[in-house]
C-alpha cells in the first residue's frame, strides 16, 4: 500500500499543479481483510489493497469533483484536469462558502501494530476459538472479523493539511439454536484487544437462555436496552437530527427545539473525535480538526455538528466542528464519535426494578418513519427476553416496534454505569418505560 | 488486461489453488445533483482493479488489488491462496462446484443514445429546469434532482477456460421535493418517477427522454404541499392497491432476498439474517395466492439485473420462483445449487466491483402481469387505499414480518379514488400478504424498475437489481401503524 511519503506526494502534486482558485485533495489509502464464518466454518475470506483519491476544484463558486483509484502521476493529472473541466461547466453555487482554512489537527493515537500485521492465520485462529465454544454447546456460529489499516490525508490550497493513520478491528459472534440466537460484538483499534472466546461465550449464553421462546402480545413494555440497541437509536438521532444541514433544511427534530428539554434529564449525549474510549479520529474529510460537541445535556437540546458549509450558513455563523463527510455530500455533517454519558445503574439494578418487561440485545433493520417526530421501526433480534418480578424468566419471539426515539429517551429511568463502543457510538444500557411494540415475528 | 488476469489465474494455480478465477473491472461514472436551484454535485469518478478468487484445500480465498502490474496481481493471487488455506482450517467438507461449460465471448453495452455523449451542461440544465418548475408550482422548501450515468467493463477468466468480456452502461434519474409545515411539525416528500434515486436502467439517454421529468415536476410539488394538510392515514385494516414502484420494493424485500440460496443456507446469518423459505418448502409451500406468478430473469433487455454471464461465468437465465402461488425456485450459485438437488447454478453470482467476491444477488425479480387495468382495479374496490412510492422499509431477519411507509395514500371509496392521506404505512407477514393478493394488473401497466442500492454481505456490497412489476391488490391489510397507546401505567 501507499506509505506516508507517497500519500503526501500525491497531495503536493495536486496542490502545486492546480490552476483553479482553490483546490482540495483527499487521499484514502489502505489495506483491509475480513474473515467471515457461518454454519461453523469460514465461508468467505477476503483481503484488498487500494487507494481512493478525490480532487475538488473550485473556480469562484463553481465546483467540480473527480476521483480515481489510480495514484500514478499521469492519472492524478488527468483527474485534476477533469475536476477543473467540471468546475468550468458548473453554474455558480451561491451557497458555497469556499474551502476552509484550518489549523493542523493534533496527532491522534498511533496505529496498532497487531492490527496492521494481522494475518489470515491469526484471524482463522480467532474464528476457531468461537467455533470451539459453539461445538461445546452444539450451537451454530456465524460472524466476521475485520481489520483495516488506513492512511488518510486531506490538503487544500487554503493551508489545511491533515494526515492520520488509523487501525480498526471489528468482530461479531452470533450463536444460534433451532429457535433462538445470541450475539456479541466488539470494535477496537487493536485487534489483540478483542477476545473472540469472550464474545462467543456471551453470544452462546444468550442463545441458550432464549430457547423455547414464548410469544408475547404487542403493547407497551418496560425495556432494558443493551448498548447495541441504544446505539441504533442514537445513530438515527445523529444522522437525521444533530446534523446542521438537516437543521438548516428544516427537516431535523431540533428545529424549534434548541434549548428545550427533549429527553430525560438522565440523558447527555455528545460527540468527541478525541475521546480514547471510542475510535479516535482527529479531523474530518475537509481536514478540519474535530471539536467535541454537546448535543443533549441533561435532557436539553444543546447543538449539532457542522461542516464548513453549514457553519458558514448558521445564524450567526460558527466555525466548522470538523464533521464533514467526503464531498460532494448530500447528507450533511454527521456525528460518528458519539458518547452517551453513563449513569450509575448496573444491568442487575435495572432488572430488579422491572415487574414485567423485556431485555433487548439489539435491534434489526431499523428505519426512520417520521424524521420530525423521530418515529422509527424495526425488529428485536439475537436475544430478546421476558423479565418478570426482577428476573429474566424466558426468551420471547422477536417483536416489531414502532416508537419515537425522543419519547423513549424521555422515558429513561436508569442509565448503565458501564458502556461499550459500538459502530458509531459509545453507549451504556438504558432502562426505558413504555416502549411501543406493534407486531410479532411470523415464526 | 487479458494478460494480467491470465497471469493472476496461472499464479494462483502455481501457488496451489485447485480452482481460480480472476476479474478485472473498470468502473466510470458521472453524477449531477441539483438542490434548490444550485448544482450541489458535478462529479466524475473511476476505479479499476483485479480480484482473484481461489479454492485451495477445498476452501475459499480472495484478494484484490488496484495496482495493475504483473507483480501486483501475482502477489494478490498468492495471498488469495494463503487466505484459502487459513479458511481450510475450519472446513468440514471441501467446496465442490457444479459444472459449467467454459464460455468465451464479448458482450457490448446496449443503449440507443450514449449518455456520456450528452454534454454535462445539458444534463445540468435539465435538472435546473425541473427545479424551477417545482419552485414555481408550490411552496416546497427542498427541491432535488439527480442524474447518474455509469459505464463498466469487465474481463473474467477462470482456470476452467472461461474468457468473457462484458460491458454495461446504466442511466439513472429522478426528482423530488419536500414541503415543510410553517410550524416545523411536519415534512412531506413526493418524488418522480420513484423515490431513492428515481429510475435506473441499463439503457442510454433515451431513458431520461422517456421519463420526461419536467412534465411531472409541477404535480409532485403540488402534492408535497397538499400532503402537509392531508389527514393522516388512519389505523385500520383495509384493501390496498400498491403502485408498481412500491410493489417492486415489496417484492424485493419479501421475495427477492429470501430466495437467495446462500442466505437460505445461513451464509448471512450473522448480518442480514436467514430466510423462511427453507429447502424443505421448495415445490410444496404456498407462497401466495393463485394470482401470484414470480420469475427471476437475467435476460430482460434494459434490466439492472441483466447480464450475459454472471461473475462465475454461468449464463444469465430465467427461473420460475413462484407459479400460481406455489414456491418453485431459488437464486443459486455453483457452490449452493447441489443443496437443493440441482446440477447447475441458476446464474445469480454478482460482485460489486473488482474488490468484492460474487454473492448470490437478485437479477430481475418480476411479478408476472395478469389482465386487470388499474382503473378497473380501483373501480372494483369498495373500500381501500392506493399506496404509492416508498419512503421507509423494514423486514425481519427471516423476511416474514415487514413494515413499509409510502409517500402518499389515496383513499378508495365505492370504486372512486378519493382524498390524499399522509404518513401512510402498512405491515404484514410475507405469505399471508401474498396470499391475500386477489388481482394483478396487465402487461400494459407492468413496469421494469431498477433498484441500484441493494445491500448485502461483509464487507458491504451494493447490487443493482431489477423488478418488473404491475400494480396489484391485496385484501385486508393492516395500515396506519402507529405507536401503541399509552396504557397509563
Ligand atoms: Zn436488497
Amino acid at each position: 500500500m501507499l506509505d506516508r511519503a507517497q500519500v503526501e506526494a500525491i497531495c503536493h502534486l495536486v496542490l502545486e499543479e492546480a490552476t483553479t482558485d482553490q483546490v482540495e485533495v483527499l487521499v484514502n489509502a489502505g489495506e483491509s481483510a475480513l474473515t467471515r464464518y457461518a454454519d461453523n466454518r469460514i465461508h468467505q475470506n477476503v483481503a484488498e489493497t487500494g487507494s481512493a483519491i478525490s480532487i475538488r476544484a473550485v473556480q469562484g463558486q463553481r465546483l467540480g469533483v473527480c476521483s480515481t483509484n489510480d495514484p500514478r502521476p499521469e492519472a492524478l493529472r488527468a483527474a485534476l484536469a477533469k475536476a477543473t473541466e467540471l468546475a468550468a461547466i458548473a453554474p455558480e453555487n451561491p451557497e458555497f462558502p469556499g474551502l476552509p482554512s484550518a489549523p493542523r489537527p493534533q496527532p491522534g493515537p498511533d496505529p496498532v501494530a497487531a492490527t496492521i500485521n494481522s494475518t489470515p492465520e491469526e484471524r482463522g485462529k480467532a474464528v476457531r476459538e468461537v467455533l470451539e465454544v459453539a461445538a461445546g454447546d452444539s450451537l451454530t456460529a456465524s460472524g466476521a472479523l475485520e481489520t483495516t489499516y488506513t492512511h488518510l490525508a486531506v490538503a487544500n490550497s487554503e493551508g489545511a493539511f491533515a494526515y492520520g493513520e488509523f487501525t480498526r478491528s471489528s468482530m461479531s459472534a452470533v450463536m444460534e439454536t433451532e429457535d433462538s440466537a445470541g450475539r456479541a460484538e466488539a470494535h477496537a483499534a487493536d485487534v489483540s484487544a478483542i477476545d473472540a472466546r469472550a464474545l462467543a461465550t456471551i453470544a452462546a449464553g444468550k442463545a441458550l437462555a432464549s430457547r423455547d421462546p414464548r410469544s408475547l402480545e404487542p403493547g407497551r413494555y418496560t425495556v432494558v436496552l443493551e448498548p447495541l440497541a441504544v446505539a441504533d437509536m442514537i445513530f438515527w438521532l445523529g444522522l437525521y437530527g444533530c446534523n446542521a444541514l438537516a437543521y438548516q433544511d428544516k427537516r431535523s427534530f431540533l428545529c424549534e427545539k434548541l434549548g428545550q428539554k427533549i429527553a430525560s434529564e438522565k440523558i447527555s449525549l455528545g460527540d468527541d473525535g478525541l475521546d480514547p474510549r471510542g475510535l479516535p479520529m482527529t479531523f474530518d474529510f475537509e481536514g478540519v480538526p474535530k471539536q467535541p460537541v454537546e448535543l443533549i445535556s441533561k435532557g436539553v437540546a444543546m447543538g449539532m455538528v457542522h461542516d464548513s458549509r453549514t457553519a458558514a450558513h448558521a445564524d450567526p455563523p460558527v466555525t466548522s466542528t470538523g464533521h464533514a463527510l467526503p464531498a460532494p455530500n448530500p447528507w450533511g455533517p454527521v456525528p460518528t464519535n458519539m458518547f452517551l454519558r453513563p449513569g450509575e445503574a448496573t444491568v442487575a439494578d435495572m432488572l430488579r426494578s422491572v415487574d414485567r418487561g423485556l431485555l433487548v440485545t439489539r435491534f434489526h433493520y431499523t428505519n426512520i418513519i417520521h424524521p420530525i417526530n423521530t418515529v422509527f421501526t424495526g425488529m428485536t433480534r439475537d436475544g430478546t427476553f421476558l423479565i418478570e418480578e426482577g428476573e429474566i424468566v424466558a426468551g420471547v419471539h422477536n417483536l416489531r416496534f414502532t416508537q419515537s426515539i425522543l419519547e423513549a429517551l424521555g422515558n429513561v429511568k436508569m442509565v448503565g454505569s458501564e458502556g461499550v463502543q459500538c459502530e458509531y457510538a459509545w453507549c451504556p444500557p438504558l432502562l426505558v418505560e413504555g416502549f411501543s411494540f406493534t407486531g410479532v415475528s411470523g415464526e | 488486461m487479458e494478460e494480467l488476469i491470465a497471469r493472476a489465474v496461472a499464479a494462483a494455480l502455481e501457488a496451489g489453488a485447485s480452482y481460480a478465477d480472476a476479474r478485472f473491472t473498470s468502473h466510470e461514472d458521472e453524477e449531477v445533483r441539483v438542490k434548490n436551484g444550485a448544482v450541489e454535485s458535478l462529479r466524475s469518478s473511476s476505479a479499476q482493479g483485479v480480484g482473484v478468487r481461489v479454492l485451495a484445500e477445498g476452501a475459499w480465498g480472495f484478494a484484490a488489488t488496484s495496482t495493475l502490474t504483473l507483480a501486483a496481481v501475482e502477489e494478490a493471487a498468492g495471498l488469495a491462496v494463503r487466505i484459502a488455506r487459513a479458511s481450510a482450517s475450519t472446513q468440514k467438507t471441501p467446496v465442490a462446484l457444479t459444472p459449467v461449460e467454459p464460455a468465451s465471448g464479448r458482450f457490448p453495452a446496449v443503449f440507443t443514445e450514449n449518455p456520456f455523449d450528452v454534454p454535462l451542461a445539458e444534463r445540468v440544465e435539465l435538472l435546473l429546469d425541473c427545479d424551477k418548475l417545482m419552485a414555481e408550482a408550490a411552496n416546497v422548501a427542498l427541491r432535488e434532482g439527480f442524474l447518474e450515468v455509469t459505464h463498466e467493463k469487465k474481463y473474467f477468466e477462470s482456470s476452467e477456460g472461461a474468457q468473457i468480456y462484458q460491458e454495461g452502461v446504466e442511466t439513472g434519474a429522478g426528482i423530488e421535493c419536500t414541503a415543510v409545515a410553517p410550524d416545523g411539525s411536519e415534512t412531506q416528500t413526493r418524488s418522480y418517477p420513484s423515490s431513492h434515486g428515481g429510475q435506473t436502467a441499463q439503457r442510454g439517454w433515451e431513458l431520461v427522454r422517456e421519463l420526461d421529468m419536467p412534465s411531472h415536476a409541477e404535480q409532485i410539488a403540488c402534492e408535497a404541499e397538499a400532503l402537509l394538510t392531508a389527514p393522516a392515514c388512519p389505523a385500520t385494516v383495509t384493501d390496498v392497491i400498491l403502485e408498481s414502484s412500491q410493489l417492486a420494493l415489496q417484492l424485493h424485500e419479501s421475495c427477492g432476498h429470501p430466495i437467495e440460496l446462500d442466505r437460505v443456507l445461513g451464509t448471512e446469518a450473522s448480518f442480514a439474517g436467514t430466510s423462511f423459505l427453507t429447502p424443505d418448502k421448495l415445490g410444496s409451500f404456498r407462497y401466495g395466492s393463485e394470482q401470484v406468478n414470480i420469475n427471476a430473469d437475467a435476460t430482460l433487455p434494459g434490466g439492472l439485473g441483466s447480464f450475459a454471464y454472471d461473475d462465475e461465468g454461468v449464463p444469465g437465465q430465467r427461473t420460475q420462483i413462484v407459479r400460481e402461488g406455489m414456491f418453485t425456485g431459488y437464486l443459486s450459485s455453483r457452490e449452493t445449487a447441489p443443496a437443493i438437488g440441482q446440477t447447475s447454478s441458476s446464474g445469480a453470482m454478482r460482485a460489486d466491483g473488482y474488490n468484492r467476491i460474487p454473492l448470490i444477488r437478485m437479477t430481475n425479480i418480476n411479478l408476472e402481469p395478469s389482465d386487470w387495468t388499474l382503473d378497473e382495479l380501483i373501480s372494483e374496490t369498495k373500500r381501500g387505499m392506493y399506496l404509492c412510492t416508498n419512503t421507509s422499509w423494514s423486514i425481519d431477519d427471516k423476511r416474514l414480518n415487514f413494515q413499509f411507509g409510502t409517500e402518499v395514500a389515496y383513499r378508495i371509496e365505492d370504486g372512486d379514488l378519493g382524498e390524499m392521506l399522509r404518513n401512510a404505512t402498512y405491515t404484514g407477514n410475507t405469505p399471508d400478504f401474498w396470499g391475500s393478493c386477489d388481482a394483478v394488473c396487465s402487461a400494459d401497466e407492468w413496469q421494469l424498475w431498477g433498484v441500484p442500492n441493494c445491500g448485502k454481505g461483509e464487507p458491504m456490497q451494493t447490487a443493482r437489481v431489477g423488478h418488473g412489476v404491475p400494480p396489484a391488490r391485496f385484501r385486508d391489510v393492516r395500515v396506519g401503524v402507529t405507536q401503541e397507546e399509552e396504557d397509563g401505567e
